[in-house]
């Protein structure tokens, strides 16, 4: 069965066929977590602009970065800022920030941790919950797989320079990270803040809840830009969208689904 | 009339049946053809000899996940050998036709239920039940748990092969064996089983090459850390899981790292089928 689908992915990305980028198509390509969001935009845009289609797909941040490279789609997009060595022929575009909630199961005493514990955590130095104040039991750390952007903002985050232990258990998707903390009491994750609810408790870190005013102010530090990626200098029909994207009518889609404003540049 | 019939049907069926070859050739090559260079690059033994798995930084090692897949494999077949042979046994020996017509397809319907569906049902009941109960590293996201879901989801296999094993041995043998005053449990275990001994057999490794392919269903339920096992305690990640796991965000060098990862479970699923067959061919011709 894997090998089936893994053929089936190769082949749909080898025949990912180059279009031009001022017909009436827009492909943008790349971050699962940017993904609905793009897709939204795409439906409010078909109401100004009904005579282009917006093509969305999801492939990971990484293929985002490398599509817009190789000039496979109009404009790709990622959910972690680009490593320097990526940035090099790329236009970024910030569309909007989007907070990472470090979450717990809502039985947990724990309210708060600063971001060096989360680090030691996710790092295995600490593993026990009384090491940081709470109860008598063993951290189960849940993260997401390698590759994810919502992994790399992390990373690069929280984690800096430190790996992730390769003890802890992964999960390949933000839903499934909040239903392994949501069921289990001694687990820790991270997720979108748009995705939190009821189930899982947000944490603060280093003092600042994940409260859309602590996020706004730049107070909560755990934040990761959206971004859009285009070859070279956008023009045409990819720059009239990106001003759709960023002017009001484009943010209120996004703001609507509790993603922030871009940071003012 | 007929004859002619014939010579178009020949044909017609032998593109269909070169079809489905051709489409295993083409799905090897392109696996072969993807994987293997960065399999050479890395080095075969470095790939499958070392347990460190960190794909960004160019480090690919499968080993914590070829251990993982067969702890898992070997696990499954602890549940589902006793309950598969045992209900075989059953089903072929003991049972009334009434129960017969009853309980073999429930467990034929084992097979429908999509995979995903005992993923959950592993979530939400087994996971908590072995986190509560016996605790580990895993916490209940490990090879316990994974080895109960795919022992249920490869029950139907074991059972099938299992009782058309059963049901070949000649009739004479069990007869001969009550002649002689043997009880039907000394008749089933002293003749009938050694006779289906190698179609069991094939059924069990059937199985376990159906456990080390299942893919979802162990996500869901192992907890996908990339480790080596200490106990059956702990998570593991399998080399589906790891495909299945990273393959939507993976270019490059981890891209073809995982078409590798395919390779390595492709040539493990066709050593097990070729055991099968090696198997099933020696009753054939022992008969």
């Amino acid at each position: 069965m894997v090998v089936l689908s893994l053929t089936a992915v190769g082949l749909g990305l080898s025949g990912c066929g180059k279009r031009p980028s001022q017909g009436r198509t827009l492909r943008i390509v790349g971050s699962t977590s940017v993904f609905p969001f793009a897709e939204l935009l795409a439906e409010a845009y078909r109401d100004v602009r009904p005579d282009i289609v917006v093509d969305v797909q999801a492939g990971g941040s990484t293929v985002g970065v490398v599509s817009a490279k190789d000039g496979i789609c109009d404009i790709g997009t990622s959910s972690r800022e680009l490593r320097p060595e990526e940035k090099e022929g790329l236009t970024r575009i910030e569309i909007a920030r989007d907070g990472i909630a470090v979450i717990v199961h809502p039985g947990n005493t724990i309210d708060e941790l600063t971001s060096d514990q989360v680090r030691d955590i996710y790092a295995g130095k600490i593993t026990h919950w009384r090491q940081v104040g709470g109860a008598d039991a063993d951290i189960a750390m849940v993260t997401r797989e390698e590759g994810s952007g919502t992994r790399g903002a992390f990373e690069e985050i929280v984690m800096g320079k430190t790996r992730i232990s390769p003890r802890a258990l992964v999960q390949d998707s933000n839903g499934s990270i909040r239903e392994a903390v949501a069921t289990s009491p001694n687990a820790i994750g991270y997720v979108s803040v748009a995705l939190v609810n009821a189930k899982v408790k947000a944490l603060a870190v280093d003092g600042e809840a994940p409260t859309e005013e602590h996020l706004e102010s730049g107070a909560y530090k755990v934040m990761r830009p959206f971004l859009f990626l285009v070859k070279g200098a956008p023009e045409g029909e990819t720059q009239k969208f990106i001003d759709f994207v960023l002017s009001a009518d484009g943010q209120k889609v996004l703001k609507a689904e509790g993603l922030l404003s871009p940071s003012k540049q | 009339m007929n004859l002619t019939r014939d010579r178009v049907v020949s044909p017609i069926l032998f593109a269909i049946a070169s079809f489905s070859i051709t489409a295993l050739f083409v799905i090897g090559v392109f696996i072969f053809v993807e994987g293997l260079p960065v399999m050479l690059r890395v080095g075969v033994w470095k790939f499958i000899g070392s347990s460190e798995w960190l794909p960004l930084e160019g480090k690919f090692g499968i080993l914590a996940m070829i251990v993982g897949s067969i702890t898992v494999a070997v696990g499954t077949l602890v549940v589902a050998v006793p309950l598969g042979v045992g209900c075989a046994v059953y089903l072929s020996e003991f049972a009334s036709k009434r129960a017969v017509a009853i309980i073999k397809p429930s467990i034929e319907l084992l097979f429908a239920i999509p995979s995903v569906v005992y993923g959950f049902i592993g979530v939400l009941f087994i996971v908590p039940f072995m986190r509560e109960h016996f605790g580990g590293d895993g916490h209940g996201f490990n090879i316990v748990t994974a080895s109960f879901v795919l022992g249920i989801m490869v029950l139907p296999v074991i059972v099938g092969i299992s009782v058309d094993a059963l049901q070949a041995v000649p009739k004479v043998y069990r007869d001969g064996s009550l002649a002689l005053g043997a009880t039907q449990w000394q008749t089933t275990t002293m003749v009938t089983l050694k006779a289906a001994r190698s179609g069991i057999l094939a059924g069990v490794i059937l199985g376990m090459a159906n456990a080390i392919g299942e893919t979802m269903a162990v996500i869901m339920v192992v907890g996908n850390a990339v480790v080596m096992p200490n106990s059956p305690l702990d998570s593991v990640r399998t080399l589906t899981g790891n495909i299945a796991l990273e393959m939507g965000y993976a270019t490059g060098d981890h891209r073809q790292a995982l078409f590798a990862t395919g390779v390595v479970l492709l040539v493990m699923i066709m050593m097990l089928n070729t055991l099968t067959r090696y198997v099933t061919r020696k009753r054939v011709a022992r008969q």
